[in-house]
């Protein structure tokens, strides 16, 4: 049984895109805060902070959720793959984030990364979805600039469809 | 927003999640999938000393199949469960109802017995093991016990659970031939929580008759709750009758109000989702009697 104090700093390994890293987590402290402030990845976005806008959203372990509602020292030894990940290393968009970039499927960006990580997740589920199956995904994301007709269009866009 | 500070403990097994019930009965929070439990926790509306994660507890994992019911671990995930076959054609209502639970990134990790635990009145998995008669079942120290789902549940976030127990797992009757379900609700946006859900069980007579039916209400009153619909047996399964059992229904509830509804907006939605369900309901039980 593992048992961390109140203000003990545990430390906590992950594979991000690939790579474990390493940083230290109070058990309080939110994966999102994790990513952010100790292994300093900036693309996943913090919003509301109790489940509801989609912001954070990443795929830990395997699973497209969010990672507001997750504490750094459960996560210790999982895969989490991030918005960071999804492009090559000399910054090539991949057919995802070109179809955004090409559908004006982001104005301000903030909902961007977790609705991009959801979709990714999605896609590999579901490789040819029906625009009420993309709605339906998109409905745990919130989005205040673009309305979504332009997010559905582009990950329509992205499935190849 | 930050959780107050907290211990956070692991447990490998059962037994051990026990002893640290004991050790911090009701200062300690219990955390499956976290998607009520965590906002709570961000927002400091729960404070606990301890927060006790059960996720590494295998055997909160199992599913066992019988041939009156289904048995699900607590920690078997929403999205799990709508990937199960033998449970998706076994409990159809619980079907019909976890497209409604949340969005796709929360029923990844969402589980059927933390929301079962957590108790929201206008939960959906709650609903379901309600209307079908379920049970939860609860280990402490002392042994196990297995509580009618009907009676389980007693007002705003509050459960029969003691404070030294944990919610292990929970049943669920398996479908009965000539027997029809029914799930709907309104919410603001779909996967945001019921304004009113309603939820149907109902066996049709050979003759067309109703041999019995289960109404379950959820968003309404502070709790999940079956309606009281014993006098329309042996009444014909017809829409007619629907919106009979549904009217009378939502003359006797006591809904609750809030920013979203009023009373009325609420007996109104029983009237609407009540008049649906029950006349799909029957619709699908004559279904299975012309298919047999």
């Amino acid at each position: 049984m593992l048992r961390i104090k109140p203000d003990q700093k545990q430390r906590v390994t992950i594979t991000v895109n690939g790579k474990a890293v390493s940083g230290y987590a109070e058990p309080r402290m939110l994966l999102t805060d994790f990513l952010r402030h100790e292994l300093g990845l900036y693309g996943t976005h913090v919003g509301c902070e109790h489940g509801v806008c989609g912001a954070c959203t990443a795929i830990i372990d395997g699973a497209a959720t969010r990672s507001c509602l997750r504490y750094a020292v459960q996560c210790d030894g999982l895969d989490i793959q991030t918005v960071e990940g999804l492009a090559d290393p000399d910054g090539t968009l991949n057919t995802l984030q070109k179809a955004f970039n090409e559908n004006g499927a982001l104005q301000c960006g903030f909902c961007t990364a977790g609705i991009l990580m959801s979709s990714t997740k999605f896609l590999q589920e579901n490789p040819k979805p029906t625009d009420d199956e993309i709605r339906d995904m998109l409905s745990g994301h919130i989005c205040r600039c673009t309305g979504y007709t332009q997010i559905v269009r582009a990950i329509r866009q992205a499935s190849g469809q | 927003m930050k959780p107050v500070a907290f211990e956070y403990c692991r447990p490998d097994t059962v037994e051990e999640a026990l002893e640290l019930l004991k050790e911090f009965g009701s200062d300690a929070s219990i955390i499956s999938g976290g998607l009520s439990l965590g906002a709570m926790l961000n927002m400091r509306l729960v404070r606990p000393k301890a927060l006790i994660d059960i996720n590494g507890i295998d055997e909160l994992g199992n599913f066992d199949a019988g041939d009156a019911t289904i048995r699900t671990g607590t920690l078997i995930r929403q999205a799990g469960a709508m990937a199960m076959p033998a449970l998706m054609s076994g409990v159809p209502l619980l079907a019909k109802a976890l497209p409604h639970v949340g969005h796709y990134q929360t029923r990844s990790r969402g589980t059927l017995g933390g929301s079962v635990a957590h108790a929201d009145p206008s939960a959906e998995i709650p609903l379901t093991l309600v209307t079908l008669s379920g049970a939860v079942t609860l280990r402490s120290p002392g042994g196990s016990r297995e509580v009618p789902a009907r009676e389980f549940f007693q007002g705003l976030l509050t459960t029969d659970r003691r404070a030294d127990e944990l919610v292990t797992g929970l049943t669920w009757p398996i479908r009965r031939g000539q027997t029809g379900y029914a799930f709907e609700e309104l919410a603001q946006r779909h996967g945001d929580f019921a304004i009113a859900a309603v939820a149907v069980e109902a066996t049709v007579a050979g003759d067309g008759t109703i041999a019995d039916v289960s109404v379950g209400l959820g968003g309404v009153e502070d709790r999940p709750f079956v309606a009281a619909t014993a006098g329309f047996v042996g009444k014909p399964a017809t829409e007619a009758t629907a919106s009979d059992i549904a009217n009378t229904i939502a003359e006797v509830v006591d809904p609750m109000v809030d920013l979203q509804a009023n009373a009325d907006y609420r007996r109104q939605l029983v009237r609407v989702l009540g008049t649906r369900t029950l006349t799909a309901a029957f619709d699908d039980a004559t279904g299975q009697q012309e298919a047999a």
